[in-house]
Parts: C-alpha cells; structure tokens; sequence
C-alpha cells in the first residue's frame, strides 16, 4: 500500500511541472499589454515604464519563467498587479469560500443522485427511471446562471424567504451563511447531480447483472441488503471517479454561479484577473487548483484501492 | 419616587439601544476597486470609495462648480506661475494626525515623486511646493495651468496621513488613512469595503450614517436584485433596459445625473503613418459617415432614449458647449452626394467595438444606418484591453470608444487633439489646434478660454476623427427609506446629509 501511495506521489510532479508551463505560457499568449490594463485612462509614460520594470514584463519569457518558478520555490507566488495584495493572501482568502461552496453543491449532488441512480437502476424502466432520467437531463441542459437568477426572482424578491446573494463565512455566523449557500449550491448540485446520477445508474445496472449478485437473489438475500451491501460498492467506483473530478472542477472555481450569486470565490477571482491581464493571481490561482485536481485524484485513487482492495495499480 | 426610577431606566434604555442601533448603508458597485492609495488609484468605483474615505482639498458641486473642502481658498498670480492654497484649520486625519501646511506639502510632492504614481501627469506643472506658514502652501509651477485646481478636486488633491504614508509604506493601499467622513475598516477582496463614521470629521454635522458597506457586484441585474430584495441600499449603474422597473417598484426611488463622458468613433487617420483607407484621406469620406447617422435613433434604439445625443466632447447641456456647431439632421442624400464627390459608390471598413453587448447593439445600430448612404462595416467586437492594445498601436480602421470625462474641458480635449498628445490614437496633427489648446491652459478666465476652446473646436470638430455620438447619462436607484442623496456628474457617491431610516 505503502509503495502505492508512494509511486502515486512521485507521478505528480511531471504532471504538475507541466502545469505551471502551461499556465504560464497561455497567459502571456493573451493579447494586450497588462501594464495598459494597469494605468488605465492615465498614459503616463513613466508609470507605464516603472510597471514594466517592476513586474518585468519585458524580460524574454524562459526568464520570466524562471524567475517564478524561483519564487514559486520559495512560496512567494508574487502580488496582485491591481491591488498589490500577495497572491498567496487572495487564494488563502478566497480557498474557504469555494471550498464552502464545493462541499456544500456536492452534499446536494449526491443526496440528489446517489438514491436517484440507484432506484434507476433497480426499477428500470419504470415511471421512477424515466423520471429521473428527465430531471438530470433538465438539470444538465439547465444553464445555471438562469437558474440561478430565477431562483433569486422567486425566493428572494418574491417571496422573500432568503438573502439574494452575496457570503457570510460558517464560522461567523452559521444560519446565515448556510441561507445564502442554499441557493447557490442548489444550482450547482442539481447539474453535477445529473451527471453523477446517470453514471450511478449504469454502474449499478452493471454490477446487478453480475453472477454474484444473482447468486444472492437465489440465496433468499433481501433485495435492499443485495442493492446496498453487494451492488452500490462496486458500481461506487466509477462514480468516485467521476466525484473526483467534479470536486477538482468546483474548486477551481464556480464562474457563472459566483457572478449571479456574488460569492467572492476563485471563480469570481480568475475572471477579473483574466480581464485586468492580473498574470500573477492568474498564474497562483490556475497552479493552485491544478495542485487541488492531482491532490484530488490522488485521494480518489487511494480511495479506491480501500473500496476494492484488489484495485491497488502498480501491485 | 417610582416613577422617577421608571424614566431613568427608560432613559438609559433609550440611549444605549440608539448607540447600538447602527445606521449602515450597503452599496452595489459595479466592480471592485483596486489599490485604495489615491496616488497609485486608477477606477472610478476606487473614487466612489474615496469619496467616503478621502477629502480633498477642493470640490466640486452638481453643476460643476469648483469649492473648497480640506481648503478654504485659494489665489493664482499674475503670471500664473504661482497658486497659494489656504488650509482649514481644526482638521485631523483618521490616526489624529493634525492636517496642515506640512501635510499637504507631503501628499503633493508623494503625488509627484512615488514611482508608478498614477497622479504625476495630471499635476506635472507642479514644480516645488512650499509651506508659507503652518496653514498656507505655496505651489510654484513651471508653466501656467488653469485646470490644476479642478485636478486638485479629484485624487490629486486627496490628502493621505503623512505619518500612516511613512509608517506603513508599500501596505498603505491595504490601509488607508485619510480625513473623510469615514474611516477604514476592512475589506475582504471582490467582497466587501468596510467604512465607519470618523467621529471627528471637520463636518462631522452633516454625516448622519454610522457605516458604509461597499459590495462589487458586477452584473447589472444581480444588483439590481439585491437592492429590491433589500440586501442593498443603494446602487450605482442601473441599466437602461431595467429603469422602468425601478420607476414600477414602489419601495425603491431612482436618482439620474448628465454625466462627464462621452462616446463616440474615433478614425485612423495617420497611426502610426499615414493610411490610404477613405475615411483617412478624405474629409468627405469621414463627413458622409457622419451624416449617415442618426444619433437620436442610436439613443432610443439603444438606450431608451434616457441618454443625450451629441457631437462634441462636452454635452449640449455644459457651458462649455460650442453653440455655433450644432448637431445636425441624418441627410442620407447628402451623405451619398459626398461620398460620389470623393469619388466612392462604396466604402467599407472595420468598426471595432468593445465586446459587451450595449457596445455591439451600438455598433449594429450605426451598421444598418451607414449602410443606406454607401458605407459597408463590418463589426470586430473585441475585449477590451485587447482593443486598447490595437488602439494604441493604429491596427483598427474605426473604434466605438468613449471617454470617462473630466470637471475641465482640457481633460477632455487637449490630449486627443494635440500633435503629441497621450490619447491621440487618430494621429491627426494640427499645429494652430495645438496652439490655441495650449494657450487655453493657461489662462484662468472662462470667457477667454471657451473663446479659444471655440476657435480650437470650430478647426477639429469639421475633421472628424472623432465623431462624438452620445452622452451617458448616469443612473441610481435606491430604498425610499434613504433620503437626500443626490447624484452628481462625476458619478461618485456623497453621503453628506444622507439618512437611511
């Protein structure tokens, strides 16, 4: 197991050096000089020159490369050219909030999916399946952004039943901030659900075709105990993946949900970098969330391996 | 006996539930601000939040007027090469800094010397500044320059605490401390900016708030329904498409000003050399485009008809308006005659506009029009800093553009008019415009420089690469339980005499 987890380790720094070239290149790949986005309307040659030299902009790139990789190994991830915030403040800043959001959207998947998925699979074809088949198309073709907005007319200006938008942190002030997050994470949740949800239901049909599963039947096993205790821990495999994946996709941020819901998370964060040609918060962010997705998947394959102790790779 | 204990408590309950209950006014921004250090500042909802934060030595009223605020006066010598500002006396920074000669002499020359200090070129003819006495400064410039004190009642004239600036150095912009009406509190990036009264305000009457909550919420609608939701205040940057459900909604008031700015087509002429297109070579050519318009259809197509059509940088509306060059009718026929004299059936060109959908519906609207007359555009919607990028380098042919405005007309006029000046992506290059618009910088007195200013236009505005369309108007919206707020053209937000109940 040791060994696992160790070959594991070691794979990801290629992956994650490949990261930060990518990052680094597509971003000076960008038209538009960041230091005009810098000055504004104000076209003081001086100033425009001081940005230059001070975030050196005009160094040939393998140096600009290098030189934040040298600070990167050091921890300095650098400054927000806008604000002059450090970089690694922002994301520390911003991480609770989308991870609040991401543990929250995923909660409402799975509670959605996982029984839908199963009853899918179990009564297949029936009212329930097509049912549920509906709903997780809608909650795919839905755009969330609609979705959100609607949500906000009705239960926020209509009815007046929760807080239009904005974050309040957990540990501040739980209720409130679990009555902003309702909405929110619904959005998101009801999309990974379908997703999460079709996937649950062909894993488990699969696995109830198996011969040990007709075994049990034949053996006078209770079909809830046959679904729960035999069935779900093998069909949960691929599902994990699948989990794994999302999980990387919403901490790197919610762009859409966080603008209509005005949650000052990575998302919010990335795309007024993008706009302002913010190249260090640009760069922190992306570098950060690449780490979280390899961190994740990491974990999803440990996972595996304890779900199903013949899948440990490598053995 | 009784019934004295009864109204003492009662009393006691009184105050002590009033000084609890705090009056907090929560505003939507349209975007978050940037680095909160006036010198190193560069949006306007930074300036909306200065407005609570920061003074200025001087400012200005709705109509424009330029009046004394950390200053009481002021005086320009004969030759203009000298001004004299008096300093209100009584007045403390946030930290209890005293605010004094030696003060201001410190924020002016910080303005000018911090590196990347984005105020530098809007004050540069400030050679030396002195401290005549413990309340008068003395700023002696190199060459005369009427706007100076209009820059003085914007960032360039906000006064930052002199014992802050040097404590906290480079962390200023994370801190600030100035001498407004409010003082800083916190703020948590894209989230939140957090202000509370400052208790010893030199006009601390007229502020009856007791905090301020600046919320950037970039979507225009999403702000929209917070305000009606009654999670905000106050929010700036209603759209034109949702004034009508303002003005439908009973709990909620709409407040609109003119604004300073501007929008309009700038033409390549000659950037970075001169070009061979049409538009560049022929004044006709750039005439008939103009003609071929309709700026009131663009304005009630577009917006409403809530904005105000124009020709020049300044609207109808301003003294600084040229009344003898008039915006004149759409004349398809005499567009087309034009064109036919310059020698073109058809003329076809690119129109870059910035990629938001006000800007592209804009652009369509002139499209369908200059279609009729002969011109064939075709629309390069293209994300802004990207265009100002391709702007500066002259790789457009014409770019749907506008200015922010400034209280001076030389703000808005002298850098895209002049040979060298900063914003002339058009290249044109007048020497007796140049002339006439550095002579109006420096003299002091109205009616002699809207005489050069109108003698300058009468040169430019026929040339037309820049053809002005229309004037945005600015647009809030509030809770009726907010009282007194006024909007100003500067689109910033004033809390003086502003109650929320």
């Amino acid at each position: 197991m040791l060994l696992f987890i160790v070959q594991r380790l070691l794979a990801t720094i290629p992956t994650l050096l490949f990261a930060t070239l990518m990052v680094f290149a597509i971003q000076r790949l960008l038209p538009g000089d960041p230091a005009l986005a810098l000055v504004g309307e104000e076209r003081d040659p001086q100033v425009i020159a001081f940005i230059r030299e001070k975030y050196r902009l005009d160094d040939p790139l393998p140096v600009q490369y290098l030189a934040w990789m040298w600070q990167l190994l050091h921890g300095n991830l650098g400054e927000s050219i806008r604000t002059r915030q450090p970089v690694t403040q922002l994301i520390l800043e911003k991480l609770p909030v989308t991870v609040q959001l991401a543990v929250w959207s995923m909660l409402v998947a799975l509670v959605i999916a996982i029984p839908a998925g199963v009853i899918a699979a179990v009564r297949k074809n029936s009212l329930a399946d097509h049912l549920s088949t509906f709903a997780a198309l809608s909650g795919l073709s839905i755009p969330n952004f609609w979705l959100g907005i609607m949500l906000i007319l009705l239960l926020a200006v209509h009815w007046q039943l929760l807080p239009a938008s904005g974050y309040v942190s957990l540990f501040e002030d739980p209720v409130e901030s679990l009555r902003r997050m309702i909405m929110p994470a619904f959005v998101l949740g009801t999309g990974l659900a379908a997703v999460l949800m079709r996937q649950m239901r062909s894993a488990m049909l699969e696995v109830l075709r198996q011969d040990y599963v007709r075994t049990a039947k034949a053996k006078g096993v209770r079909g809830t105990v046959i679904v729960v205790r035999h069935a779900m821990r093998n069909a949960l495999i691929p599902v994990v993946t699948i989990i794994g994946l999302q999980m990387g996709a919403l901490l790197s941020g919610a762009v859409l949900t966080e603008q209509v819901f005005a949650i000052p998370g990575f998302g919010r964060m990335i795309v007024d970098a993008v706009f302002n040609r913010d190249y260090a918060v640009v760069q922190g962010v992306v570098l950060f969330t690449a780490t979280a997705y390899i961190a994740i998947n990491f974990l999803v394959d440990i996972l595996y391996a304890l779900i199903n102790p013949k899948i440990q790779v490598g053995r | 006996m009784k019934k004295l204990r009864v109204l003492l408590i009662t009393i006691l309950i009184g105050l002590v539930t009033s000084s609890l209950a705090q009056v907090t006014v929560r505003v939507g921004l349209g975007a978050d601000p940037d680095i909160l250090d006036p010198d190193l500042g560069r949006t306007l909802v930074g300036r909306i939040v200065f407005a609570s934060l920061c003074d200025k030595l001087f400012e200005i009223t709705p109509d424009l007027q330029v009046v004394p605020q950390l200053a009481t006066g002021y005086q320009v010598s004969e030759d203009g090469l000298t001004l004299t500002i008096r300093i209100r006396q009584g007045v403390v920074f946030h930290d209890g800094t005293p605010l004094n000669a030696e003060a201001v002499k410190f924020n002016l020359e910080r303005s000018l010397n911090l590196p990347g200090s984005l105020r530098r070129s809007e004050i540069q003819q400030i050679s030396s500044v002195e401290a005549i006495d413990n309340y008068t400064v003395q700023l002696n410039l190199s060459e005369p320059f009427a706007p100076l004190i209009a820059q003085l009642a914007d960032r360039a004239g906000m006064m930052i605490s002199p014992t802050a600036a040097k404590t906290l150095g480079e962390q200023f912009g994370a801190n600030p401390v100035c001498a407004g009406p409010f003082r800083f509190v916190s703020r948590v990036a894209l989230d939140r900016i957090v202000l509370e009264r400052f208790t010893d305000y030199w006009d601390a009457e007229r502020i009856k708030i007791d905090r301020v909550v600046f919320l950037p919420i970039p979507d225009a609608s999403v702000r929209l329904v917070n305000l009606r939701a009654g999670d905000l205040d106050l929010i700036e940057g209603v759209a034109t498409t949702d004034l009508n459900l303002v003005r439908a909604d009973p709990n909620l008031e709409l407040v609109s000003s003119p604004s300073l700015a501007y929008q309009g087509m700038t033409i390549n002429l000659a950037n970075p050399a001169p070009r061979d297109h049409p538009l560049a070579t022929d004044v006709r050519v750039r005439e008939a485009l103009d003609l071929s318009l309709d700026r009131n259809a663009i304005n009630q197509v577009v917006f409403d008809g809530q904005f105000l059509a124009g020709n020049q940088p300044h609207p109808p509306t301003s003294p600084w308006y040229i009344a003898d060059y008039p915006m004149v009718a759409r004349d398809v026929e005499r567009s087309k005659a034009l064109l036919a004299e310059a020698g073109h059936t058809r003329v076809a060109f690119e129109l870059m506009v910035v990629n938001n959908p006000v800007a592209i519906r804009v652009g369509e609207v002139i499209q369908i029009m200059a279609a009729e007359a002969g011109f064939d555009i075709s629309l390069r919607p293209t994300e802004f800093v990207t265009a100002l990028d391709l702007q500066t380098q002259g790789t457009y042919d014409v770019f749907q553009v506008g200015w922010s405005g400034r209280i001076d007309p030389d703000g808005n006029i002298h850098q895209f008019h002049t040979c060298e000046g900063t914003f002339n992506f058009t290249g044109y290059c007048d020497d007796i415009v140049t002339q006439l618009l550095n002579e109006a910088r420096t003299t002091s007195d109205p009616t002699e420089r809207l005489a050069l200013y109108r003698e300058a236009a009468l040169r430019f505005l026929p040339n037309r690469h820049i053809i002005y369309l229309y004037h945005p108007q600015l647009f809030f919206a509030h809770t009726n339980r907010l009282r007194g707020f006024e909007a100003y053209p500067d689109g910033l937000i004033r809390f003086q005499g502003v109650t929320l109940n």
